[in-house]
């Protein structure tokens, strides 16, 4: 009964329409919603773009694309049987549709014929009309569809159980989201029921769909259900398209817009623009961002992470809240697989509210500085903490460096904080005071001993000198031989501070330096994966037990390593740490460093 | 104050608590609820990063907004630099750096002149 047009050369059936609209009607909305974002883009921005097209960058975002749109080799890294899931659905799909490309285009040897004759195949290709290498195509095409159903048992066994996946906690989902995650799973089976049923009617297919075709046509009626799967299957797809835009699928497509943005040098500003919407839409939802997170783990705090600030963002919910209670500790930004700027977009989402006018700090003298060749900028943190003053000043008493202490007596925060609660045109104005001052002192090094300075100096203030945290300065002294350091006999650990690892990336430095003034214990926190101490300025919704229970669960971590000493590098956090670790001592490295 | 020929007569120090604008103490109360634990040490203060360079004292403020007055505050908050200092060295926990940045808000936002 089944009528195939074999002789009409015309491929086409009714059943195609919903695929076909469905493909068509994603294709424009995603056209007009990238120009629209990527129009919004400051003007430089979009000059990037322009240079960047013809060059080698667009060949290394293919690249990059291939590795983690389709391989998700991040994913992996995080989390292997996470990225194993989303490997054999990304990259499964995109080789059935590769494949089954390649496979019509030696059928029919033509590359014109529509997109979907490629997707329904099977339908459209009489089975015993064999062409060059059909048996390893059919083979070829069930073994990646086997891979592809895999790879969905996986997914909804992770859905039901994460706990296999080492998630504590999968996404929570709205009914809309439910809806089109029903659908993607539904796909490929019905796939595989829609070729099954045609071969089972008329041969064809390989060791899968030809064995299942056989096997379902010993009790189900295949004739009357072959072209009703077809439809569904069609239907299916194009629900899919339709759906795609405003469920979290949205990011298969910007993801790959997001790469080639990125590699093009495109920045997050200051401003939540079109590249912030581009980034916010990239985002997968793997969960990543959750474990990582400490207010997860150890507040129990679950609906500001990123994955659900950017939901909120994406479904116009409120999201005030979820702007301010983040420590910015870039936890999450270094382990997310997409490499999303976290931290700045939701800084970018946080309301301006200070009054500032010029006369706002006009209260702030004018500073009087004694030039040298090096400026030492304490910070006003340090100053709660002169230990690490003190230390830093023997330090350079001892290798008898040509340096003022700029912020000594009249001091001015160096604006970060200001920025970090939204307040940028507040922050500019304490900026220039401090500006001036680095100026004045004529300096060809600034050396600060607070990594949230150091961080804005380096990024924001735009300076043309070399602007070094005590760290880095200390490792110079001794690489140069100025500094004699010998090793204490006392094992320590080092944690990282959040703005001086992630944010600015010195790692090497203060390790290098802590291993030749003691005997530093290796810890999983090492480098970029080190906790926050709690004590951020960043977060203002947490209170204050709730930040002291962040800092126990940090000393706790490093305590277990059994070190005589925890050592840091931010006067902030050793405040902080230094609370609540009541029988290690809390140490800078640079009081270390005076020591040895 | 009205400077008379060298004599000029002192602003009025009488409070008056019924008429006075307790909104803000509200408000504050409810959404930094740690400000109630404030003991008036002064230690903000004393290590305040602004208040090392001028008169801007953010325990007085806080003291005189908890009254009801809150042209102080009006006037001298943003010279506050939010650098955070006040919070590590306060004794009681007082969230002193949120309280300012709600303080902030309100007074743009909410409150009659
Ligand atoms: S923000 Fe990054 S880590 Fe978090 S869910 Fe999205 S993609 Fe994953
Ligand atoms: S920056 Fe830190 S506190 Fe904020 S969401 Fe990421 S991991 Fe959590
Ligand atoms: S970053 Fe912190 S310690 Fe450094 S100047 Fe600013 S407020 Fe002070
Ligand atoms: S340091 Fe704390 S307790 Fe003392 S006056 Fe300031 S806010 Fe109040
Ligand atoms: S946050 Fe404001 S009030 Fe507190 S110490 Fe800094 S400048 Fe002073």
């Amino acid at each position: 009964m089944q009528q195939y047009e074999y002789t009409n050369k015309i491929y086409y059936d009714h059943f195609v329409l919903p695929f076909t609209i469905g493909l068509v009607v994603l294709l424009g909305y995603l056209c007009v919603k990238y120009y629209k974002w990527i129009k919004s883009f400051p003007k430089e921005e979009r000059k990037k773009i322009r240079k960047g097209l013809f060059s080698f960058k667009t060949i290394r975002s293919g690249w990059e694309i291939f590795r983690e749109s389709l391989l998700h080799h991040n994913i992996f890294k995080t989390n292997p049987m996470l990225g194993y899931m989303h490997m054999t659905f990304a990259f499964g799909w995109f080789l059935l549709i590769v494949v089954g490309k390649i496979e019509s285009m030696v059928y029919h040897t033509s590359a014109f014929n529509p997109p979907y004759f490629a997707i329904f195949f099977r339908y459209f290709h009489p089975a015993k009309e064999t062409f060059p290498h059909s048996e390893f195509f059919a083979f070829l095409m069930d073994l990646i569809l086997t891979f592809l159903l895999i790879g969905i048992l996986l997914a909804v066994t992770k859905r039901f159980c994460s706990r296999i996946f080492g998630m504590k906690k999968t996404t929570k989902q709205r009914a809309y989201d439910l809806l089109i995650l029903t659908v993607l799973w539904l796909i490929f089976p019905v796939r595989f029921l829609a070729e099954s049923f045609t071969s089972g009617l008329n041969g064809g297919g390989s060791f899968l769909t030809h064995n299942a075709g056989n096997f379902f046509s010993g009790f189900l009626p295949l004739e009357s259900l072959s072209y009703p799967a077809w439809w569904l299957y069609s239907s299916l797809l194009g629900l899919f398209f339709l759906l795609l835009p405003f469920s979290r699928y949205m990011h298969i497509p910007t993801e790959m817009v997001y790469i080639f943005l990125k590699n093009w040098g495109v920045k997050q500003g200051k401003e939540y623009n079109g590249f912030s919407e581009i980034q916010v839409n990239s985002c997968s939802r793997c969960g990543i961002c959750i474990n990582t997170c400490q207010l997860n783990t150890s507040c129990n705090i679950n609906d500001t992470q990123p994955v659900y600030f950017f939901r909120r963002l994406r479904n116009h919910e409120e999201y005030a809240q979820q702007a301010e209670d983040c420590l910015m500790c870039g936890r999450c930004e270094n382990s997310c697989p997409v490499g999303i700027n976290l931290n700045a977009i939701r800084q970018s989402k946080r309301p301006d509210i200070l009054r500032v006018t010029k006369d706002t700090y006009a209260y702030v003298p004018q500073p009087e500085v004694k030039p040298a060749k090096v400026a030492y900028f304490a910070g006003c943190m340090s100053h709660l903490t002169p230990g690490i003053i003190k230390s830093m000043l023997q330090i350079f008493e001892k290798t008898k460096a040509d340096y003022t202490f700029i912020d000594e007596k009249a001091g001015v925060c160096c604006g970060r904080p200001l920025a970090l609660s939204g307040n940028w045109k507040a922050a500019q104005v304490v900026m220039d005071k401090n500006l001036q001052m680095i100026d004045a002192s004529q300096a060809d090094i600034l050396v600060t001993s607070c990594p949230i300075c150091y961080k804005t100096f380096k990024e924001d203030y735009l300076l043309n000198i070399k602007v070094m945290h005590h760290t880095e300065y200390i490792d110079m002294l001794i690489r140069e031989g100025k500094l004699k350091v010998n090793a204490l006999d006392l094992k320590t650990v080092f944690h990282n501070p959040c703005e001086l690892g992630r944010g600015c990336g010195v790692v090497e430095a203060p390790e290098s330096v802590l291993k030749q003034v003691s005997q530093k214990i290796p810890t999983v926190y090492d480098g970029k994966k080190s906790l926050c101490c709690g004590g951020s300025l960043a977060n203002t919704v947490i209170d204050a037990t709730q930040k002291t229970k962040i800092s126990s669960d940090t000393v706790k971590a490093y305590a277990a390593y059994q070190p005589d000493i925890i050592v840091t590098a931010c006067p902030l956090c050793k405040k902080t740490l230094g609370k609540t670790s009541l029988e290690i001592p809390v140490k800078d490295i640079a009081e270390l460093v005076a020591e040895a | 104050m009205i400077n008379f020929w060298g004599y000029s007569i002192s602003e009025t120090r009488s409070i008056n608590y019924d008429t006075n604008d307790k909104s803000m103490t509200e408000y504050i109360a409810r959404v930094v609820p740690s400000s109630k634990l404030c003991i008036g040490c002064g230690g903000c203060t004393a290590g305040c990063t602004a208040g090392n360079l001028t008169n801007f004292n953010i325990r007085k403020i806080q003291m005189l907004m908890k009254r009801g007055e809150n042209k102080e505050a009006k006037e001298q908050l943003q010279k506050c630099m939010l650098c955070g200092k006040c919070m590590l060295v306060c004794p009681r926990g007082v969230e002193t750096r949120k309280m300012i940045l709600e303080m902030l808000n309100y007074i743009k936002t909410k409150l009659k002149s």
